[in-house]
């Protein structure tokens, strides 16, 4: 059904959009990392609002433990590459985004390779030392990293561009940071992983419209238990 | 004495004291003290924050501040 019409597709976007907005989102290439949890919120999100080309990338393929949250997630694709359901996905979602499906984990040797080409860069990941590679990627590629991040029912965002100190002001120095956060003490639960997923969204709409209020050098956190939501000032 | 609102979060909710909202400390207590003495290991503390901004260890705590003590979060 790729020939539904622009104006009877994104007709409910507008006038939070205007129609060269629109026109410029689908103009727009994002790649997302990480599709469990939040890299799964965040796709569906991105073909449905009609951001034009997405490269998604993750090495991994679904087990049980991800139906509890991850949106891709189903019964009978256990076993199947996370990567190749997004793709699918996406393209009953929405046939005139542009799809590039990468089955592969993220390391230095492939990083800047697969992100280079993009407008902006999701973080999805789910190990901190990854993103740290991230990082310098997306700064060798002078692109921004829409960061999330969770653990039970708790989750943070933060925007970082080419050159900010970024993960050091939230994960420290590299002599005193440990590679996986509190989220294998508490899980993940899935109301929290899209909350995050949407957020994350909000601020690439944001980028890629030049909007302001974009959370750079700027945490936020939410705590859903109690709901706190504090944005802090990291500098 | 001072008063501050004291906010732990996830793992870190255990050691919330009684009171946290209006939690009496001596004055010329830094956070790395306050941490100390609430018995929270160190190195679980990611992110210090006081009134919303990035702070460290070293910080001296005022009458009414508002302090919130973050663990590592990195999962996806």
């Amino acid at each position: 059904m790729g020939n539904l019409k622009f104006k009877d597709r994104y007709d409910r976007n507008f006038n939070t959009f205007s129609s060269k907005e629109q026109k410029k989102l689908g103009l727009s290439k994002v790649a997302v990392l990480g599709l469990g949890g939040l890299g799964g919120g965040v796709c569906e999100m991105l073909a449905r609002a009609g951001v034009g080309q997405l490269t998604l990338i993750d090495g991994d393929s679904f087990e049980a433990s991800n139906l509890n949250r991850q949106i891709l997630s189903e019964e009978k694709l256990i076993g199947f590459p996370k990567a190749q359901a997004a793709e699918q996905r996406i393209n009953a979602i929405n046939s005139e985004v542009n799809v590039q499906c990468v089955v592969q984990y993220l390391d230095e040797s492939n990083m800047y390779e697969h992100i280079r080409k993009n407008d902006l860069v999701i973080d999805c990941l789910d190990t901190v030392d990854t993103r740290f590679i991230l990082q310098d990627a997306a700064d060798k590629a002078s692109i921004p990293v829409v960061s999330g991040a969770i653990a039970g029912m708790t989750g943070q965002v933060t925007t970082i561009f080419p050159g900010d100190p970024g993960y050091r002001l939230i994960y420290g120095e590299e002599t005193d940071r440990k590679s996986r956060g509190i989220e294998t003490i508490t899980g993940n639960i899935g109301c929290c992983a899209l909350f995050v997923a949407a957020l994350q969204v909000s601020e690439v709409l944001k980028y890629l419209l030049n909007r302001k209020y974009l959370l750079r050098n700027k945490l936020l956190i939410a705590e859903l238990w109690t709901n706190t939501f504090e944005i802090v000032n990291l500098v | 004495m001072i008063k501050i609102n004291l906010k732990l979060f996830v793992t870190l909710a255990r050691y919330l004291p009684e009171n946290s909202e209006s939690f009496e400390i001596p004055e010329n207590t830094t956070v790395d003290k306050l941490i100390s003495q609430l018995g929270i290991e160190k190195g679980s503390v990611q992110l210090i924050f006081v009134n919303g901004k990035k702070q460290n260890g070293e910080y001296l705590l005022k009458n009414s501040d508002r302090l919130g003590l973050f663990p590592p979060v990195g999962g996806g």
